[in-house]
């Protein structure tokens, strides 16, 4: 949208060295557990970046709060670490202020489900070319382990919830098909070769790509180190049109991995394109309008 | 009726002998026009207002309705006269009632009196008591009859020529007037109205003039015929401001509606958001971006959104966001101004969190505030509260444009650091603003926190660290010379007489200021100070402006807000007075006369 920024990604692809995924990563020491299943994401991301070439400075990651939404830190590229919950009208708002920026918001299921649920909805529906990534692991991390809306509803290990949550889980995939989003992908953070092939599919589509990734807690979801074994291939997707991801989605058991839904429609741009007829420059328009108030 | 439009006992004031209007002689008039839905007293307003401006005066219309959606009874109150109106007056001096509908609910906001006059359609019911019992002078004019032997005319336009012609108001200018408010609808409505004005024009009774009509003058200065919120949407343009996220909420929403497609024209956006928690991460999103962003929202939108300020100041992320207060707590009274938040824009962010706030002093004001603010926010790397309010948001005024600020766009400064490793985004500085870059830049990367963090930007629960940044994001408020802008002082003729200093902040100024004028005419030496920027307070340039005067604080608000805090910033004298009142009726120039009056009279002899 600046003068200053306008050089577009492929003149700079053009004049950098092709970077490893390494050069994606910051000096920042992650805080997370060992074993945590965000390393592998944190992984999965550089090397994503890497392989689609895509310069350090043109990139940015936002987040939310949570142990998943440190990420952003960990990387060498322009970084938000916002409010818990507002990944996604961070990423809105510098989207539609730098559209040739590659946009990315991640967080986690507390973070996008809960807190930010009303954003998720909407940012499915908006479509805006954003890419957002949530490190899924059933339960409240950072805080140490409360329920989350993904969290099993007889689930009893937290002290806040010893009777479990009752309440049915939140179908990310589900919802986000529900909402209108364009594209939906389930990866797996100890897959993550898998994780890249989505990630980059997720960045290249054109329009709002949510990618639900099972993340494991290590420490408040001990029993999570099974999905290893318990992940599967997605056998019927990709799915192109909504009737049939919806049947999809919810005949999978929630461990299928893979694209599950894509689908090509217009993307949200906000404003519209300056008319090219008209050349008045900006002080111009602006004097334009005041003058409309004057007498 | 339609043969004697006119009629009635004579009015008990004298009439009034003016001659061409001057400010000498001739204080400003105040109209109302009041009608059910549909009657178009809000149209009736706006046809005045244009009137005022071709006859080369001044006028403030405000508009109050009832509590429908749509098409409920409504007022149009118009104030002119030859020199800049800037508040509600003490009294009207003449009502045009298109019908009585619901009218007790405009009783308490159209003060009558025994020098007002009432135009009444006989067709349209009868005055109710509290108008028929009071003793403001009752004129029967046909406006519904007049309008009938017109084709397509309508009773309002009647009321706009016989209202007009009492008021002074010359009849090429309400010609005028419904030309430019009518323009969109078309020639036939155009050409109804205007003999419709006419007729009305010829039913008032000469004799009753409250002023003789003046002719418009042959040169008339550019005026601004404008809104608070539209000029507030201007001085952000004018700023640079080219992404705006929002959430619809009155009395704001026009703020907004106002700068979407204006946005557009000039290659900016505007995003309606799906709450008030995302429009303010939107905006900070934005700006983090490099592109100038604002929202506007209202009390309840406020609160929502002070996280996301909190965040914009620990993150020194610029963002601009207009209040436009209305009557609270809670969903309060939507349609009504109040200056109620002041604490929450002061106080409302958690932690130690330095920011500024400001607060637009008439219409026009909102237009420089704005872009003052804008240009602080980018400057200083924070966040800017403005506090506007529903009495100057939507009320229309014609006056004085707002200059455009001296310092042009290019001041908007993001300081870019040479590229050593890591990125210093954070480090402490001689005047506590850091380098900020913006995506895109190569070798600038840094994840702006809102993690308490290091000069890196790293995470730190450091103590130092906290204690640095705690300190730099003070320092850089504070160090800054914010110049004359902060607040307005005005002066008696003999400044070293001054007894008593009225103090208010926004829109309380202009009632203060007339409350003042009158104060002087009546002998007493009365400085006004105006604050315009709230936080960080400039106390020591308060102080002096206060000097040992007496003060009398002014604002609308029920817990006085403003009083409080000046006095926890201990800026105030021990013998300071309030004058807080809250809404929904505006802050009248008479009861700050009165009040200032009791503090001189009970203090002659020096504080
Ligand atoms: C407004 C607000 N409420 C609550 C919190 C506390 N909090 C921090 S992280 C978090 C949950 C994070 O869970 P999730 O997003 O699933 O991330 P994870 O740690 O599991 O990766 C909560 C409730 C907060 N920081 N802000
Ligand atoms: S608490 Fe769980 S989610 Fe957080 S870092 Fe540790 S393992 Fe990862
Ligand atoms: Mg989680």
């Amino acid at each position: 949208m600046t003068a200053a920024h306008g050089r577009s990604t492929e003149q700079l692809k053009a004049s950098i060295p092709s970077l490893r995924a390494k050069d994606y990563k910051s000096d920042v020491k992650p805080v997370w557990c060992p074993g945590c299943g965000h390393f592998g994401v944190l992984a999965a991301l550089t090397k994503t970046l890497a392989y689609l070439e895509l310069p350090p400075e043109q990139v940015a990651v936002v987040s939310g709060i949570g142990c998943s939404s440190r990420l952003p830190a960990y990387l060498a590229v322009h970084g938000f670490h916002g409010v818990h919950g507002r990944a996604l009208p961070l990423a809105t708002g510098l989207k539609a202020a730098r559209p040739e920026l590659t946009v990315i918001a991640a967080g986690g299921d507390g973070d996008g489900f809960s807190i930010g649920g009303n954003h998720f909805l909407h940012a499915c529906r908006r479509n805006q070319d954003l890419t957002y990534i949530v490190m899924d692991n059933e339960v409240y991390g950072m805080t140490k382990g409360q329920a989350s809306p993904t969290t099993q509803p007889d689930w009893c290990r937290s002290k806040l919830t010893p009777h479990g949550t009752g309440m049915r889980r939140f179908q990310p995939a589900a919802i986000a098909l529900a909402a209108g989003a364009s594209f939906i992908a389930r990866g797996f953070a100890g897959d993550p070769n898998g994780l890249t092939r989505l990630l980059a599919a997720a960045i290249e589509h054109p329009g709002f790509a949510f990618v639900q990734v099972l993340s494991p807690c290590r420490t408040f979801r001990p029993e999570q180190q099974e999905w290893k074994q318990l992940v599967h291939a997605c056998e019927l997707g990709p799915a192109h049109d909504a009737a049939r991801a919806a049947e999809l989605i919810q005949r999978d058991d929630g461990l299928g991995l893979g694209l599950l839904f894509e689908q090509k429609i217009p993307v949200y741009a906000a404003g519209v394109a300056a008319d090219a007829a008209d050349t008045l420059t900006a002080a111009e328009r602006l004097a334009a309008i005041e003058a409309e108030h004057c007498r | 009726m339609s043969g004697s439009p006119m009629s009635g006992t004579p009015r008990s004031g004298a009439p009034t002998s003016g001659t061409r209007p001057d400010p000498g002689d001739s204080p400003p008039l105040t109209v109302a026009v009041t009608g059910a839905g549909g009657s178009g007293a809000v149209t009736a307003g706006l046809i005045l207002l244009e009137a005022v401006a071709a006859a080369g005066l001044f006028g403030l219309l405000r508009r109050s309705a009832g509590p429908q959606i749509r098409g409920g009874e409504s007022a149009a109150l118009l104030r002119f006269g030859p020199a800049p109106v800037h508040c509600a007056g003490d009294r009207c001096d003449l009502l045009a009632a298109l019908d009585w509908a619901n009218h007790e609910r405009f009783a308490e906001e159209i003060p009558l009196d025994a020098d007002s006059l009432v135009l009444t359609d006989p067709a349209a019911g009868t005055p109710p008591a509290v108008v028929a019992a009071g003793d403001a002078a009752l004129r029967e004019i046909g406006f519904a009859d007049s309008a009938r032997e017109r084709a397509g005319g309508r009773p309002n336009m009647v009321a706009v020529g016989a209202a007009g012609a009492l008021a002074g108001l010359p009849l090429d200018a309400l010609l005028d007037g419904a030309a430019r408010t009518l323009a969109g609808k078309g020639e036939a409505v155009v050409a109804a109205a205007r003999a419709c004005i006419r007729a009305g024009f010829d039913l008032a009774d000469p004799a009753e003039r409250l002023r003789k009509p003046a002719s418009a003058p042959a040169e008339i200065p550019q005026r601004w015929h404008i809104n608070g919120n539209e000029a507030a949407g201007l001085g952000a343009l004018r700023a640079g401001v080219r992404f705006v996220a929002a959430y619809p909420i009155t009395p704001a929403s026009e703020m907004l509606e106002w700068l979407a497609p204006r946005l557009e024209r000039l290659g900016g956006t505007l995003l309606q958001a799906e709450d008030e928690l995302a429009s303010v991460n939107m905006i900070i999103g934005s700006a983090f971006g490099g592109v100038p962003a604002l929202t506007a929202t209202s009390g309840p939108g406020l609160s929502l959104m002070l996280e996301g300020i909190g965040l914009a100041v620990a993150s020194e992320t610029p963002i601009v966001v207009v209040d436009v207060m209305r009557g609270g707590p809670s969903t309060g009274i939507p349609t009504k101004s109040e200056q109620s938040d002041l604490n929450a824009a002061l106080y409302g962010l958690h932690g130690d969190a330095p920011h500024l706030v400001l607060a637009a002093l008439d219409i026009g004001d909102c237009a420089h505030t704005v872009a003052w603010a804008t240009r602080l926010a980018w400057q200083l790397q924070t966040a800017a509260i403005v506090l506007s309010d529903q009495s100057l948001g939507q009320s229309r005024m014609v006056g004085e444009p707002a200059p455009v600020a001296e310092e042009p766009l290019a001041a908007l400064q993001h300081p870019t650091a040479a590229g050593d490793a890591p990125f210093r985004r954070y480090a402490v500085t001689a005047d506590g603003i850091s380098p900020m870059s913006v995506p895109g830049e190569p070798g600038l990367a840094y994840t702006a926190d809102g993690l308490e963090h290091d000069p890196t930007g790293a995470p730190s629960s450091r103590a130092a660290d906290h204690a640095d940044q705690l300190d730099k994001r003070r320092h850089k408020l504070l160090a800054h010379d914010y110049g004359p802008h902060w607040a307005e002082i005005t002066e008696p003729a003999d400044p070293d007489a001054v007894a008593l200093t009225l103090l208010t902040f926004g829109a309380c100024r202009g009632a203060v200021l007339e409350a003042a004028a009158r104060l002087r005419a009546g002998g007493h030496a009365v400085r006004t100070v105006a604050l315009r920027l709230l936080a960080p307070l400039r106390r020591r340039a308060l102080m002096h402006a206060l000097g040992d005067t007496r003060v009398l604080v002014v604002e609308q608000s029920h817990g006085a807000q403003l009083f409080h805090y000046l006095h926890a910033e201990q800026a105030l004298p021990a013998h300071a007075r309030s004058l807080a009142r809250a809404g929904p009726l505006p802050l009248r120039p008479g009861e700050i006369v009165d009040a200032a009056a009791a503090l001189i009279d009970a203090h002659r002899g020096g504080p």
